[in-house]
C-alpha cells in the first residue's frame, strides 16, 4: 500500500497534472481570499471557505481523474492486481496520495491569512478594547477542518468514478457533475416543500453538515458523516475491482 | 508446483475456459499454445489472480488461489500480453516501484542490478520508459516479472511485435530462466514452444486438446519418411536405382538441379530407415549424395490438425458421422494421445507426392 501511495504522489509531479492542480488551487484561493476579505474590508473568513468549496468542483476531479482510469487504459492495473497487494491496500494507497496532496495544498493556502493577521495587529493598536478585531480563530480552524473533510469525501467520490471508466476526461466530467449535484442539492433544498424529500436530500447534502464547522463548532456527527461518505465510496471502489474479477 | 483442477471460466453465456486440468512440475518450461481466443490469456489471468474462476481449483505451491491470493501472487512473476509499464517513469524508478510493491526484503540495489544484468537493460537503466524501443520495453516487462525472484514466471506472448533478433534473444533469456524457475509461456507461435519448452499444452476453444512432451510432438511431426535428396549422376539411372531399392516405397525426380546434381523426392517404406543403405548404394555406383533432407510435416501442420480434429468430433457427431465423439470417460490426455496417433496415421496414408506442391 505504501509503495502505491508513494508512486501516486510522485506521479502527480512527473505528470503536469500535479503542478496544474497546485497552481490553480493556490491562485484561486488567493484570489478568493483577496476578494472576500481585503476587498470587502472584512475579517470574516466564512465566505472565503464557502467559495473554496465551489472551487473544489473543478479542483478535486483534477486530482482524482487519472488515478484508476489511466491505469486501466495503460493496462498497468494488471501489475497492481497481480502483485501481492490487497485491493483495499491499492485503493487506500491511491486515495491517500490524492488526499495528501489535497491536504498539503489546503495547508499551504493558509498563507493567505498572514496578511489578514498583519492587518489585525495594525488595527488592534488603533481600536478600543471592547471591539473585537481580527479573524475569529475558532471559526477559521473550524472551517479549515470542515473543508478538509469535504475534500476527503469528494476525493473518495472521484476515486470511485475514476475506477469506473477508462477515460480520464469522462472521469473528470462525471466527477464534476456529481460534486455539483451534491453542492446544489443543499442550496435548493430550502425550496422544496415536501418534508420527506427534504430529509432524503439532506442526507446527501454535503454542505448542510458544514455549517457547524463554519460556526466554529466541532460536531462529531458531521465528522462521522464525512468519514462515512469517504468510506462508502472507497468500499464501492474496492467492490468495482472485485466485481470485475468475477465478471 | 502448479495444479489446475477442472477449471471453468464463463463470461456471461460465453465459456472461455471449459473444464481444463493440468499440472506443472517445479522447474518445467511449459508452452501454452493455442489460436487467438482459445482461452490462454484467461487461464493465465486466473492463475495470477487477476481474474476469478467460475469453478475449479487452482493451487500454486500447494496454496489455493482463492484461500490466500496474496501468498500465491508473491510466488508468481507475470508478464501480461502488454507489458504493464508506467511510461513516464525511468526504468530505475519503475523497478524500484515494483520492488516496493512486491514487498521484497533483500538488498534492493544488488537484486535490481542482477535482474538488469540477466535481461540486459543496464544501458537504459536511467532512461524514461516512454523513449525505449519495443524490445527494451519488453525486457523491462520481463525484469518486472523477475523482481522478487518468484519461483513461477508466466509470460503471455512475450515475443509479439519484436524483430527476429530480439525474438531469439528473448527466447534464449526464457530458456536461461527455465533453469531455476518454473516457466509458463503462452504463445501462438509454434517454433517458439519448440525452441524453448519441455512440454506443450495445446488449448483450443477453452479445452486442452494436447498435453505432450515437446519431443513427442516433434516426433509426430517428423513421423513422415519423406526426404529430398540431391544426387550427382545420370538422372534416369539414379531414379531406377532408387525405385529398385527394397526399402524405398516411392521416388521421383524434382526439377531442382545443382550443377550435375539432380533433386529427388524419396519416400521410405514404413518402419525402415533407408538413409544408410541409400548412401552405400550410391557410393558403390560412384554417384555422390550431396544433400539429404527430411521433409517432416511442420509443427504448424501438426498444430492445425490437432486443433481442427479437436473441434471436428463435435461437428461430425452433429452430422451423424461415423467417427464418434470422444466419450466423457476418456481423459484429456487420452484424447491428445489419440489425436497425435491419428495424425501420424494419416501421414502414413498420405499418397505419394504428386509433385505439384511447393
Amino acid at each position: 500500500m505504501f509503495a502505491i501511495f508513494k508512486k501516486e504522489l510522485r506521479a502527480y509531479f512527473i505528470n503536469p497534472v500535479g503542478y496544474v492542480y497546485t497552481g490553480i488551487f493556490l491562485a484561486v484561493s488567493a484570489v478568493i481570499c483577496a476578494m472576500t476579505t481585503y476587498q470587502k474590508a472584512s475579517y470574516s473568513t466564512a465566505s472565503y471557505f464557502q467559495y473554496m468549496i465551489f472551487a473544489f468542483i473543478i479542483l478535486i476531479p483534477l486530482l482524482t481523474m487519472r488515478l484508476f482510469s489511466d491505469e486501466r487504459r495503460a493496462r498497468t492495473e494488471q501489475l497492481l492486481l497481480t502483485s501481492p497487494v490487497s485491493l483495499t491496500g491499492m485503493v487506500l494507497g491511491k486515495y491517500f496520495a490524492a488526499f495528501a496532496l489535497f491536504l498539503a495544498s489546503v495547508l499551504v493556502s493558509c498563507i493567505n491569512f498572514f496578511p489578514l493577521l498583519a492587518y489585525t495587529i495594525a488595527d488592534k493598536s488603533a481600536a478600543t478594547a471592547d471591539v473585537h478585531v481580527g479573524p475569529v480563530g475558532g471559526q477559521m480552524v473550524g472551517c479549515l477542518i470542515g473543508i478538509i473533510l469535504i475534500g476527503a469525501a469528494f476525493i473518495a467520490i472521484g476515486v470511485f468514478i475514476s475506477s469506473l471508466t477508462e477515460s480520464q476526461l469522462s472521469a473528470a466530467v462525471i466527477t464534476i457533475a456529481v460534486i455539483i449535484g451534491m453542492v446544489l442539492v443543499s442550496m435548493f433544498n430550502d425550496f422544496i416543500g415536501v418534508q420527506w424529500i427534504r430529509t432524503v436530500l439532506d442526507w446527501i447534502s454535503v454542505l448542510s453538515r458544514y455549517d457547524y464547522f463554519a460556526y466554529g463548532l466541532f460536531d462529531f456527527s458531521s465528522l462521522l458523516y464525512y468519514i462515512s461518505i469517504a468510506g462508502v465510496f472507497l468500499f464501492l471502489t474496492v467492490r468495482v475491482f472485485d466485481k470485475r474479477r468475477w465478471g | 508446483m502448479i495444479k489446475i483442477d477442472h477449471l471453468v471460466k464463463n463470461y456471461g453465456a460465453n465459456c472461455a475456459v471449459d473444464d481444463i486440468s493440468f499440472e506443472i512440475a517445479r522447474g518445467e518450461i511449459v508452452g501454452f499454445l493455442g489460436p487467438n481466443g482459445a482461452g490462454k490469456s484467461t487461464t493465465m489471468n486466473i492463475l495470477t489472480g487477476y481474474l476469478s474462476s467460475t469453478a475449479g481449483r487452482v493451487t500454486v505451491d500447494g496454496i489455493n488461489v482463492l484461500d490466500d491470493p496474496l501468498e500465491v501472487k508473491r510466488r508468481i512473476g507475470y508478464l501480461p500480453e502488454q507489458p504493464p509499464l508506467y511510461l513516464d517513469m525511468t526504468v530505475e524508478e519503475y523497478l524500484i516501484f515494483v520492488y516496493n510493491l512486491k514487498g521484497c526484503t533483500f538488498n534492493r540495489t544488488k537484486h535490481l542490478e542482477e535482474i538488469c544484468e540477466v535481461v540486459k537493460i543496464q544501458d537504459v537503466y536511467h532512461r524514461v520508459i516512454r523513449n525505449l524501443s519495443k524490445g527494451y520495453r519488453q525486457r523491462v516487462g520481463i525484469a518486472q516479472a523477475l523482481v522478487g525472484n518468484p519461483p513461477v514466471i508466466i509470460f503471455d506472448e512475450p515475443t509479439v511485435g519484436l524483430d527476429p533478433k530480439q525474438i531469439i534473444e528473448i527466447r534464449n533469456l526464457i530458456r536461461t530462466l527455465g533453469k531455476d524457475h518454473t516457466v509458463i509461456l503462452s504463445t501462438h507461435i509454434l517454433q517458439e514452444v519448440q525452441a524453448v519448452c519441455d512440454r506443450i499444452l495445446i488449448i483450443n476453444k477453452g479445452r486442452i486438446v494436447a498435453d505432450e512432451r515437446t519431443e513427442n510432438i516433434n516426433r509426430a511431426a517428423e513421423g513422415t519418411r519423406r526426404y529430398e535428396a540431391m544426387i550427382c549422376g545420370p538422372q534416369r539411372e539414379v531414379l531406377n536405382l532408387l525405385r529398385n531399392r527394397p526399402d524405398i516405397a516411392f521416388a521421383e525426380a524434382l526439377p531442382a538441379r545443382d550443377g550435375d546434381a539432380y533433386g529427388y523426392r524419396i519416400e521410405a517404406k514404413p518402419g525402415m530407415d533407408m538413409r544408410k543403405g541409400l548412401f552405400r548404394a550410391l557410393a558403390e555406383k560412384g554417384w555422390p549424395l550431396i544433400g539429404l533432407e527430411a521433409m517432416g510435416m511442420s509443427l504448424e501442420d501438426v498444430f492445425i490438425s490437432i486443433v481442427d480434429q479437436a473441434s471436428a468430433p463435435a461437428a461430425k457427431a452433429a452430422k451423424g458421422d461415423r467417427r464418434a465423439r470422444p466419450s466423457g470417460k476418456q481423459t484429456e490426455h487420452d484424447i491428445a494421445r489419440s489425436i497425435l496417433d491419428a495424425t501420424a496415421e494419416e501421414q502414413k496414408k498420405i499418397a505419394p507426392y504428386t509433385g505439384d506442391e511447393d
